[in-house]
């Protein structure tokens, strides 16, 4: 019974985390057991709910057996996530098994014992909801309850191997003292070691981080590596969803206007639908004008779009607008425009990715700006932010939707800002404004310096702002070093255009 | 303290089958009783392959485990029963056995 499995492929069965699934190719080995090990609040007694919860969902049933939190508290605790255990346990999809330590019951040890009743409780549990699923949370509280350590040791193996003939598909949690260390306390690994995953929260440049990881499953494949998570209210643990969703975009040659003419035609007809654009400029150089075009281009032809604002007010925005001819309160009538003004700080970058989706997911944009990138940028690490930025262009694209962020660069007069260092190899399209000193005057440059997939005018181009937005002139002549932030005039003129690229 | 002749010992003991653990707590605590406890102790054997929900509700992990239900307070012993003192603390027979001889004596 047990070798016929060696020539079988090894069946997954969904932990109820869609991108974790992805991530394992599946789901967690079905009839085996699977040990989630963690430190303290890294999230194993959600992943030991949601397990069961996503079960009962496709009508697989589940046993609960708690060696930390009583049941009741449990049930209590679960409920801010959307799981009403007490109604499955009252339909009959869901036993506890409550192993949790009766703080009001004196316990004298007195000669040798075994788990029997436990693993009876455990059996007659699985017997009476017909349970496929088990969670058991968590192992090191069951070694604390009793003073003969290799007697728990042995008789937690002797369930495991149990519920591996029973059918069942079993994860377990184990404690962990560290993020980075022994996969677990007490030698627990040591019987249950085919199938790990670990769970972290990791305070990182004093900012938590939560990833999982899956260390190993025997002899089936899975992605490696740590995934950022984050445990949300009605949904508990979300996987930020990186290279696995990546692979799925399909990248179109459909071309939307950018709502500047000019710019239209040096990006050789329009941005691409499926692409992500990045505007990267110095204070006051019009950046959030290009998003208001790019936002009006849109409402122009009947499409919807989000303006993400994490700079301006909401007042301010409308006001900006107006004063380049746009009417944003009209376009917000229509039902054209959604406007979220936000503090970056309010939340960590995880959860702005997922606030951004849910966002998507509802309103269905077809144009996505982001006002800007720089000032989330500085709420989270920098590992945090290019997983964020991974994370949003993904689906961005794979929602067939065209988006438009922009940077700010720390010097007003060229260099690149340290967001577009960051993320520059993610976007399909960098435009770049800049100051440019002339013969005493400030004038305002434009330049495509990037245009993944089509060919676009490599030169820089002088743009006026009035009160119908932006307009774009001639090349710059006779100018050199403008994108260094040190123009420099150059008689001859035919070198003019000789600058960087 | 009440005079421990008024106290009936309700007691009740866990065990998976007929294992030779569970023979050997039996004797055990049977030996213990006779001895501590002749005439005053009612004893209930459970066996928690027959009667698990049983268990489940008394929340008990290991076996055997002997629970005395009465006198107050509640108390476990957990194991074979083979360490005698133990037990006589679990059951609270002689917690503090010299300074009650000396109140007696008083």
């Amino acid at each position: 019974m047990k070798t016929s499995s060696d020539s079988m492929p090894v069946r997954k069965i969904s932990t109820g985390i869609p991108t974790f699934d992805v991530i394992a190719k599946g789901g967690l080995p079905a009839n085996r057991t699977t040990l989630v090990s963690g430190t303290a609040g890294s999230g194993k007694t959600v992943f030991a709910t949601q397990f069961l919860a996503a079960g009962i969902g496709e009508g697989a049933n589940g046993v609960f057996v708690t060696f930390e939190e009583s049941a009741p508290d449990i049930r209590a605790n679960m409920r801010s996530f959307g799981w009403d255990l007490a109604r499955w346990e009252k339909e009959g999809k869901l036993a506890f098994v409550d192993a949790s330590p009766d703080p009001h019951v004196e316990t004298v040890e007195a000669g040798a014992f075994d788990l029997g009743a436990l693993l009876a409780r455990v059996e007659h549990a699985v017997k009476k909801v017909g349970a496929k699923r088990v969670s058991v949370d968590s192992l090191g509280a069951v070694f604390s309850q009793f003073s003969d350590q290799s007697t728990v040791r042995r008789e937690l193996f002797r369930i495991s191997a149990a519920l591996k003939s029973m059918g069942v598909t079993a994860m377990m949690s184990a404690e962990r003292t560290s993020d980075y260390g022994p996969v677990a306390r007490l030698g627990v690994e040591e019987f249950i070691a085919d199938n790990v995953i670990i769970l972290r929260n990791v305070l990182d440049d004093e900012k938590r981080r939560r990833t999982i990881e899956i260390l190993k499953f025997r002899g089936t494949d899975h992605q490696k590596g740590e995934y950022p998570f984050t445990i949300v209210e009605d949904g508990g643990i979300v996987v930020i969803p990186l290279s696995a969703i990546q692979l799925r975009q399909a990248s179109s040659n459909v071309r939307v206007s950018s709502g500047i003419k000019e710019l239209d035609a040096m990006c050789g007809g329009g941005f691409f639908r499926d692409s992500v654009i990045l505007v990267s400029g110095a204070t006051g150089t019009g950046k959030t004008l290009t998003v208001t075009q790019f936002l009006k281009g849109g409402a122009d032809r009947g499409e919807r779009c989000l303006l993400l604002a994490f700079e301006e007010s909401r007042e301010q925005l409308f006001r900006n607008a107006t004063g380049w001819g746009t009417d944003f309160e009209k376009m917000e009538k229509d039902g054209l425009l959604k406007v979220v003004c936000n503090y970056p700080d309010v939340q960590g970058l995880e959860d702005w990715l997922l606030t951004i989706r849910r966002l998507i997911d509802e309103f269905k944009p077809k144009r996505v700006a982001l006002d800007s990138l720089s000032a989330l940028e500085r709420s989270g690490t920098s590992r945090a932010f290019r997983e964020f930025v991974i994370g949003l262009t993904s689906f961005i694209k794979h929602e067939e939707i065209t988006g438009l962020f922009t940077s700010t660069t720390e010097s007003l007069m060229g260099g690149s800002s340290i967001t577009e260092a960051h993320i520059s190899t993610l976007t399909d399209s960098i435009i770049l404004l800049r100051y440019v000193e002339m013969l005493g005057e400030m004038k305002r440059g434009l330049t495509v310096l990037k245009m993944r997939g089509s060919m676009h005018d490599k030169r820089i181009r002088e743009f006026t702002i009035d009160a119908k937005g932006m307009h774009l002139g001639d090349p710059f002549h006779n100018v050199s070093g403008i994108l260094a932030g040190a123009p420099v005039h150059v008689n001859d003129p035919e070198s003019g255009e000789s600058g960087h690229s | 303290m009440n005079e421990p002749a008024a106290n009936k010992y309700l007691l009740k003991l866990y065990v998976t089958g007929t294992s030779s653990r569970t023979a050997q707590a039996i004797e055990n605590l049977r030996r213990i009783c006779d001895q501590e406890l002749e005439g005053r102790y009612e004893l209930e054997i459970v066996d928690v392959l027959e009667q698990p929900q049983a268990a489940e509700d008394d929340r008990i992990l290991a076996t055997p485990t002997l629970i005395k239900q009465l006198p107050p307070p509640l108390r476990r012993v957990i194991g074979d029963l083979s360490d005698r003192e133990k037990v006589l603390l679990g059951l609270e027979l002689r917690p503090l056995d010299h300074p009650a001889r000396n109140l007696a004596d008083q």
